[in-house]
């Protein structure tokens, strides 16, 4: 009866790496400073690694106090005439940048997961397209500043000063750079530590577009290179994206100064699932929630909050999904986790992970085998998880899920507003109506309903509590931008 | 989840598993409480994921070994007016040795017609030594469904009388919109009897269930009536005939699979997949392989559980087979057209 089958062999994806051809790394990398690449003032350089190889991809240079004061200077210098362009002329620029980051958006997005870690499949997919898409969108914005809601003539503050994280490198800084050129700001701009290599790409782009000397410069280096950045009276405006320790050093540091300051700290989002969500979808949620790279994002659905009449029908098909993901070689266009972006964050989920275990959750991961090199952490669920947990207040900032389990609305609201953070949240329920009450009572910044970590630049982002304050992205990440004081 | 073993959809033990699911298919009420109490189908959400499964490399061994398997599941398809014996037997030949110049090129796995050409194609392949391919005729008033009970299941049992292995059987779209779930039930129950074959030992014909998703428009409806179908007895749940305008999809198709994930699950019972019309490329078809692969694994990545409703699919598989084999490509005139 049965025709016959081909092959005893299985369906076993065959190795499906990009080519890392694509991009040329230079052995060393100076700072961007004044449009121009320079040493450090006192010579001292740091290595960059790829964390899925441990391989050194160059050397970049390590910015001291002397070094952060020159780029500020170069950028109050062009802030002079780059502030009184007319805002169409300021557009071109930006629309010019987003053109060359979507023709370089390959090599770029190659470059991102060898420095960072990530999948090729998400910066092809994912990161790339919304930095061009950032920078097209605050483009438009630039001519119609008197259109924005803040008066009939905004003006910008001057120089800004902005650090960013090490999990979405690229877009971390279109989050940054679009807004302030659009609104005729200059900008200094501090890369984190393990992953500087697609800021001084984009120092390259800007030269390519042609933008003027000083209006947007680039120092590598530390956290001290940051605390100068911060702490530099030159500076105007401060923009944060990082962990809430860092951020509440920056709000200290900023007290009783001019500075304005904006900061997008930590998470730690309830992912509510109601008895009747559709599950297959929400399962697709819960996973891109929290394993979409490696669980590094801020926003991350890192507390699944199950109704408990559907909990085990959602945890097993959700252990089986998860038993389905490819944990491996970034550059694989079929790996959907890649590597721990460091070995200090490793070391972060590890103890966490063992405080959950130690504390009494359950600890679920699925079988995988992880590279021998590199930084690795497999896909991991917590059950048995209370609100007590250390793994259900503290923001692990890796691919680990804790779930816990609520009977009604109103205890599911508790649970997900019962933590210090208030960044993002999900809530997934076929029903309109519950969509909007349980919207109404979170205490979160960013809502996503029937879908997790979707992001657009014209919607703002930002958080409540812990997780920061003021806007990013939209209309609203205008405002941080211009004196509107 | 169940404890006792899987059995196939066509197998003896089915019927003893779908009766311990009688109570809701005992009225209209029930059956429409059930199937409505189904989890709802997010469109966006699953849209995503089949996009996302799409995005997968098949490359070299693991491309050479889809190519292949996707040959052996293709149900090679003639539905025109046109048909001849001619033409039936001609597109025999080619199921039985798709490639003249490559004996190793797989068999497909059945030749699919109208069920007035199935003694044609029975007695061609058995002319031809391929015997092994399955003859499926299409029935039930094909493609519309349009017809009184009684001549759709004497369209079925003359198929099947004339040989037919599988019969591929259209839903009537008009009851199940209008909300007479139970009817469709019953037709399906109806026409499944009508597989038997007389005579010893010789078991029935196979029944795939068409939906003709692209005339039920939502997936929530395409949810239902993969349930419905399974509790009615389809062997193979299959998307579309092919003469609609919207025909298999890759979001269509994800769900189905995930219905027969479910299904077998909770009832403990193995049903197939077909989706059919609108395939033509071997890029598509490595598509709903990934998906099969990654919702229901190996299991289902044979022909007896996964099927491709297609004609011109074939020969877009053999040009992409001698590219990976010798290096180059060759061209539609070293393909043989039927």
């Amino acid at each position: 009866m049965t025709p016959s089958t081909p092959m005893a062999k299985t369906f076993e994806y065959a190795p499906a790496p990009e080519s890392r051809a694509v991009v040329d790394i230079a052995p060393s990398y100076g700072l961007f400073v004044d449009g121009e690449f320079r040493e450090a003032a006192d010579g001292k350089v740091f290595k960059t690694v790829s964390p899925s190889s441990e391989e050194v991809l160059s050397e970049v240079a390590q910015a001291s106090a002397a070094d952060v004061d020159a780029a500020v200077q170069a950028a109050r210098k062009a802030f002079g005439t780059w502030s009184v362009l007319p805002g169409a002329e300021r557009a071109k620029y930006l629309f010019r940048i987003a053109r060359i980051v979507q023709e370089r958006s390959r090599e770029l997005a190659v470059l991102e997961s060898l420095d960072n870690g990530k999948p090729i499949r998400e910066s092809r997919d994912a990161d790339l397209p919304l930095v061009a898409a950032h920078f097209f969108y605050y483009a438009g914005w630039a001519d119609k500043l008197p259109y924005a809601g803040y008066g009939p003539d905004p003006k910008p503050l001057g120089v800004a000063g902005q650090v960013i994280p090490w999990n979405f490198p690229l877009l971390m800084l279109a989050w940054k750079i679009a807004p302030a050129l659009a609104t005729g700001n200059t900008v200094v701009l501090k890369p984190a530590e393990t992953t500087p290599l697609s800021a001084l790409f984009f120092a390259d782009i800007c030269r390519q577009a042609g933008l003027p000397r000083g209006v947007v410069n680039i120092v590598t280096g530390d956290g001290s290179t940051g605390a100068e950045l911060v702490a530099h009276p030159g500076v105007d405006k401060i923009a944060f994206t990082g962990s809430t320790e860092v951020g509440k050093a920056i709000a200290r540091t900023a007290a009783g100064t001019d500075k304005k300051l904006t900061l997008e700290l930590g998470g730690k989002a309830a992912n509510i699932v109601y008895d009747d969500a559709p599950v297959d979808q929400a399962v697709e949620g819960i996973v891109n929630g929290i394993f979409f790279n490696q669980g590094h994002v801020c926003c991350a659905g890192s507390r699944l909050l199950v109704q408990e009449s559907v909990a085990e029908e959602v945890l097993d098909a959700l252990k089986r999904r998860m038993a389905t993901l490819r944990v491996g070689d970034p550059l694989d266009k079929n790996t959907d986790i890649g590597a721990i972006n460091s070995p200090e964050q490793l070391a972060r989920i590890r103890a966490l992970a063992e405080a959950g275990e130690a504390e009494g959750a359950e600890r679920w991961a699925p079988a995988c085998d992880l590279p021998a090199t590199g930084y690795w952490f497999a896909p991991t669920l917590f059950t048995g998880v209370t609100q007590a947990h250390r793994i259900a207040r503290e923001e692990i900032f890796g691919p680990v899920l804790s779930v816990l389990t609520f009977r009604t609305p109103a205890e599911a609201v508790e649970k997900a507003n019962n933590t210090p953070y208030g960044l993002s949240a999900g809530i997934w329920t076929e029903k309109g109506s519950r969509i909007l009450w349980t919207a109404d009572k979170l205490r979160a910044g960013i809502v996503w309903a029937n879908t997790f970590n979707k992001f657009d630049p014209a919607s703002p982002f930002g958080g409540y509590k812990e997780s920061g304050y003021g806007r990013e992205g939209g209309r609203h990440g205008l405002e941080a931008y211009l004196d509107v004081r | 989840m169940l404890s006792e073993p899987v059995v196939p959809a066509y197998g003896s033990a089915a019927a003893q598993r779908l009766a311990s699911m009688a109570d809701v298919t005992a009225s209209d009420a029930a059956l429409r409480r059930f199937l409505h109490g189904l989890p709802g189908v997010d469109a966006v959400g699953l849209q995503a994921r089949a996009a996302t499964l799409g995005t997968r490399s098949i490359k070299t061994t693991a491309k050479a070994y889809a190519i292949d398997l996707a040959i052996s599941m293709i149900d090679l398809t003639t539905l025109e007016g046109a048909d001849t014996p001619g033409k039936v037997r001609a597109l025999c030949a080619k199921g039985g040795r798709p490639d003249p110049a490559d004996g190793t090129v797989p068999r497909v796995a059945a030749i699919c017609v109208y069920g007035d050409m199935v003694a044609t194609a029975k007695d061609a392949l058995a002319a031809a030594g391929t015997a092994d391919i399955h003859v499926a005729s299409v029935a039930t008033a094909f493609p519309s469904g349009r017809a009184a009970l009684p001549v759709k299941l004497a369209d079925t049992r003359d198929a099947v009388a004339a040989g037919a292995d599988e019969i591929d059987m259209v839903i009537d779209r008009g009851a199940f919109l209008s909300g007479r779930y139970l009817q469709v039930f019953d037709e399906i129950r109806q026409v499944k009897e009508a597989c038997r074959r007389e005579g010893e030992g010789s078991g029935a014909a196979h029944l795939k269930v068409i939906f003709e998703t692209g005339e039920l428009q939502t997936y929530d409806n395409v949810r239902r009536a993969s349930w419905l179908a399974m509790l009615a007895g389809a062997d193979f749940i299959k998307t579309s005939t092919g003469k609609v305008a919207v025909n298999a999809t890759p979001p269509v198709t994800l769900l189905m699979l995930e219905a027969v994930r479910d299904f077998r699950a909770s009832v403990g019972v193995q049903v197939g997949v077909k989706p059919a019309g609108g395939i033509r490329t071997t890029k598509d078809a490595i598509k709903y392989l990934v998906m099969v692969n990654e919702t229901l694994g190996e299991e289902w990545l044979t022909p007896d559980w996964f099927r491709f409703g297609a004609s011109s699919l074939l020969n877009d598989l053999l040009m992409q087979r001698q590219k990976l084999s010798t290096g180059r490509y060759s061209g539609p005139d070293y393909v043989t057209v039927d």
